[in-house]
């Protein structure tokens, strides 16, 4: 394989990467003119032919995303911006919008050209006030330079960003509860139809894309669809629906690795090699005994698993959700699969935005469930009862608004049938060595 | 028309109703349950109790089904959608779903007002699991007694279906409840300070599927189990809501607003609901007489009667003129029968429609926390407060060229024109005031036939304890022309008789009043309320067109 070039994260290690004067240097926003006079059509079919699947999580294609915009609507237009990165182990937003800013807001303007909008809602997540402040500063740099702003460049296209600091819960980042979230309201997500691109943000058609998205629409835009589809995994011939898995991807590993990171790779690189060249191998000398592919709603890999390439269509392979946010977490041989997975359902049941029955008390049945198994009053057939419940939340079934559910649902079903021996073990020698005074005391 | 098959059984929809799986399932006869869904609120379809198959079938025959449960309240049917909704994955759902809303919930069935018309206990019934797979603590949740003056909430009875809250935002407006906190530690609470006082607020305990918010008014009071309800129609203004009057061993407990398009649509304001009390007064009137002097000289119904006829014929056969009173809270029966019986003894008699009360102006929601009103308009209070002017007024104008004003009438009373005068009151509130009692204070024969005290009771010569509208029966029309059944739900204290039985006896009719003999008579009679023989007066009520433009 040829050695792979860095191309969302070519500037960050520069000096001073998140200034505009040293993004113009390195040739930023010199051809937006050029693209700017495109006619809209051109460029999302640009973003089209690329191939590219959005970053965030889902993998739905980007530009057949902006064609389910209705046809000469009136406006506005919205294209709200979703960096509300809160799925656990993932960090690859923040780095974008912390070092390369106007990398970003370039791909915001072309994609705000694309679909016609004149304003972009970047909805930034609480906890990031570094990003908040290098992007307020980079807006204000390009507002100054009218690189923002009504008639960019004197090409007659107007765009402006307003940046909006979330309220700092995991369902802010579905869809449509971002939405909910930005018009003010508490971050229940929305039941579709319609979906946001007819009726979105103020009841107004509305795009979402990821950061890491519009990064590469930036990159797709100056270097070709060509370049872009050189990257990464061609369609299945076998699966007709398989759009493919081109580009490069930000793949955030951490957990018990030497050298937790966030590396730009091309799509389709295996957790092995993630874990072993990039991160510096499992730490402590150990060896991993499960991997999150993607975010930990996406469940786990097991230890024979591990190469599973990570692009759209490989964690789905071996039972887990998807690629979600390729956020790799790695979890030693010394750690208990009953404490990762109460820790996932823990986080869910605190994140269920509580709106749908199935997930509000599902999430947090499975958490006493845990609960009780670690304090030692567990029985097998819960393992059976987790399964069920599991199995019965979720968009998939059909019983859920959101993929939260999915999401919490996800990691139980492969925890239990990917490790259910060590369940097992788990739950017949905690019941034989916790006394029933200890246990009395986890209860009460 | 548009065809749709549920669970195998085809039935037709008008092309231009646009109904949901729910909806166009219920047409079938099947139930669909489903707890977030209600008609009259936005659809949020997160209960998730209503989920359904759902497929469309094709032109050449064959059915292609989606292939995961959809919510049926969140599903529009048109031509050749197919709906299953007992297949067994439909089922395992419902159970799913039941297992979820019942684990947090505390099951003190025993205990709750709510038990016996409550859903959660009629679907865990009907689709439930019949056991707990539950072996972890509940979550307790506090009860918020300060949640409104006649609400309480129940908070770990609740099972989030909204409805509380979208009411308060969509149909009143004002907002006063949301959701606080998230996941299954969720509970629905008010801001600090801004409790549910708002005039539709009682609303949201009849929308609480389950036992989660309370009436202050009704909890504890009574087993639902022991209640008949009665349909009849509020009398609290013109509005005229339909309502079930629940009562046991003749006492009123509540009153809930019944579902009428025609009248109000789905809910009632707590004016009205809140508005039946006078009717278990200490001060009712009980006892029948002849007064002179200030001292009553007969109590027995017969003799007063025989005297009040008496007196009226009296009256009838003199120089002076006789006038009677028809109070706007009177049944159109009643007013038909009080006005034949004094025509009939003297045709020049003076008929007048009794004061209407108004109040302030008509009040319509949704209305925000400025006191915009939102369009469209929700649900309206009227300032007019009484049930029928119109029906009254339709009336009277039978037989009189032009409708007297009443203050037209006192002024006659007062200057002698009068030998007697035949009054009726009916206004819980009071009819009439000290000075203006004072008109018939050298009237020869004053007749007073109301419930409560009044002051021209000082100038009667005959008191005829009569009932409130939960004792009587017969039809009232509302401001726009709507006349609807109330019916007789309890007996009144002794001593009282309904007004329609003190009429018909002085008419000289034989046997039992008969109101819908009487009806037919009416609408025969009188062009304007012809509309009194149509049957659907027993179920929504009847628009009577010439009535409302008799009264413009």
């Amino acid at each position: 394989m040829a050695t792979f070039e860095p191309a969302l994260f070519a500037r960050i290690n520069k000096p001073d990467s998140a200034s505009l004067k040293t993004y113009q240097a390195d040739g930023g926003y010199s051809r937006l003119k050029e693209f700017l006079s495109m006619a809209p059509g051109d460029v999302t079919n640009i973003v089209k032919d690329s191939g590219l699947r959005g970053r965030g999580g889902a993998g739905f294609p980007t530009g057949l995303k902006w064609t389910f915009l209705p046809k000469d609507h009136p406006g506005p237009i919205y294209l709200a911006i979703n960096a509300d990165e809160s799925e656990p182990g993932t960090f690859n937003n923040r780095y974008l919008m912390e070092l390369d800013p106007h990398q970003l807001i370039e791909g915001i303007i072309l994609a705000c050209h694309a679909i016609r909008s004149q304003k972009a809602y970047l909805y930034l997540r609480y906890e990031y006030g570094t990003s908040y402040r290098v992007l307020d500063a980079a807006i204000r740099e390009c507002r100054a330079a009218g690189i923002l702003g009504n008639n960019i460049l004197g090409t007659g296209v107007s765009c402006d960003i307003v940046l909006h600091r979330g309220a700092g819960a995991y369902i802010c980042g579905e869809e449509t509860g971002l939405i909910e979230s930005l018009e003010g309201k508490r971050a229940w997500p929305r039941i579709k139809p319609p979906v946001p691109a007819i009726e979105g943000l103020f009841r107004k058609p509305t795009i979402v894309n990821n950061v890491e998205t519009l990064c590469c629409v930036t990159q797709i835009l100056y270097r070709g669809t060509e370049w872009f589809k050189s990257i990464g995994v061609p369609p299945d011939p076998n699966n007709p629906r398989d759009p493919g898995s081109y580009g490069p991807k930000l793949y955030c590993v951490s957990g018990h690795v030497n050298r937790p990171c966030c590396v730009e790779l091309p799509l389709g690189v295996t957790a092995r090699e993630l874990i072993e060249e990039h991160a510096g191998g499992v730490w402590k000398g150990r060896r991993a005994k499960a991997v999150v592919p993607g975010g930990i709603s996406m469940g786990f890999l097991s230890a024979s698993e591990l190469d599973t390439k990570l692009d759209f269509a490989g964690p789905g392979k071996v039972g887990c959700l998807g690629l979600g946010t390729a956020a790799v977490v790695v979890v030693d041989d010394q750690t208990s699969m009953v404490d990762v997975l109460y820790n996932c359902c823990r986080f869910m049941s605190h994140e269920s935005c509580g709106q749908c029955t199935p997930c509000r008390e599902g999430t947090a049945w499975m958490t006493k469930i845990l609960e009780r198994i670690r304090t030692g009053q567990g029985r097998t057939e819960d393992l059976d009862l987790l399964m069920e419940v599991a199995g019965s939340m979720g968009i998939i079934p059909g019983t859920t608004i959101c993929g939260l559910s999915d999401g919490a649902a996800w990691p139980v079903k492969n925890a239990i049938s990917k490790f259910r021996p060590e369940f097992e073990e788990y739950v017949r020698s905690r019941r034989a060595t916790v006394t029933s005074a200890q246990q009395l005391m986890a209860v009460h | 028309m548009a065809t749709v098959t549920i669970n195998g059984k085809d039935v037709e929809i008008g092309s231009n109703e646009r109904l949901n799986c729910i909806q166009a399932a219920s047409k079938a006869g099947v139930e669909i349950p489903a707890y977030c869904w209600h008609p009259a609120l936005s659809v949020v379809a997160s209960c998730r109790m209503c989920l359904v198959e759902v497929g469309d079938k094709k032109p050449d025959g064959t059915v292609a089904m989606q292939p995961k449960l959809v919510p049926g309240c969140q599903t529009p049917v048109k031509d050749g959608t197919v709906i299953i909704a007992d297949s067994q994955k439909v089922k395992d759902a419902r159970k799913a779903t039941l297992e979820y809303l019942l684990l947090n919930h505390p099951l003190d069935c025993p205990t709750c007002d709510q038990a016996g018309e409550c859903y959660l206990q009629d679907y865990s019934f009907n689709y439930g699991r019949g056991y707990s797979r539950l072996n972890e603590p509940k979550n307790i949740k506090p009860d918020k007694d300060y949640i409104g003056d006649q609400i309480t909430l129940f908070t770990d009875r609740c099972i989030m279906c909204t409805r509380c809250v979208r009411f308060t935002r969509e149909v009143s407006g004002s907002a006063e409840l949301q959701v606080v906190s998230r996941g299954s530690h969720e509970e629905i609470d008010i801001f600090p300070g801004h409790p549910v006082n708002n005039p539709l607020a009682g609303n949201v305990v009849d929308l609480c599927p389950v036992g989660a918010l309370c009436s202050k008014d009704f909890l504890y009071q009574q087993r639902v189990w022991w209640l008949k309800s009665t349909n009849s129609v509020c009398q609290g203004c013109s509005t005229g809501c339909s309502v079930t009057v629940d009562q046991n061993e003749d006492k009123v407990y509540r009153l809930k607003p019944r579902v009428n398009e025609l009248a109000q649509g789905h809910f009632m304001c707590d004016e009205g609901r809140f508005g039946w009390k006078y009717t278990h007064s200490e001060e009712r009137l009980t006892v029948p007489q002849i007064r002179s002097n200030g001292h009553s000289t007969s109590q027995a119904w017969e003799d007063v009667l025989a005297s009040v006829r008496s007196s009226l014929q009296k009256a009838a056969a003199g120089r002076q003129r006789l006038a009677a009173v028809l109070s706007p809270w009177m049944t159109v029966e009643e007013a038909w029968l009080l006005s034949t019986c004094i025509r009939s003894l003297s045709p020049q008699a003076v008929l007048a429609v009794g004061p209407v009360r108004v109040s302030g102006v008509d009040e319509h929601f949704p209305k925000d926390l400025r006191g915009n009103v939102i369009e469209p308009v929700k649900f309206t209070i009227r300032a007019e407060k009484c049930p029928n002017r119109t029906g009254v007024q339709a009336v009277v104008a039978h037989f009189m060229d032009e409708l007297m004003p009443f203050e037209e009438l006192l002024r006659l009373a007062s200057s002698g024109q009068f030998s007697a005068v035949y009054l009726t009151g009916g206004d819980p509130q009071g009819w009439i005031s000290e000075m203006q009692a004072e008109a018939f204070s050298d009237v020869e024969t004053v007749i007073v036939q109301d419930f409560l005290p009044s002051p021209v009771l000082q100038h009667a010569t005959h008191i005829l304890p009569s009932g409130t509208f939960v004792e009587r029966e017969g039809v009232v029309v509302n401001h726009r022309g709507l006349a609807q059944l109330i019916r007789r739900a309890v007996r009144g204290p002794d001593g009282s008789r309904p007004d329609s039985r003190i009429l018909w006896e002085l008419s000289g009719r034989s046997g039992l009043f008969q109101s819908e003999a009487l009806r037919a008579e009416i609408a025969a009679a009188v062009p304007a309320l012809a509309g009194l023989a149509d049957p659907a007066l027993k179920t929504t009520g009847v628009l009577l067109e010439t009535a409302q433009q008799a009264t413009v």
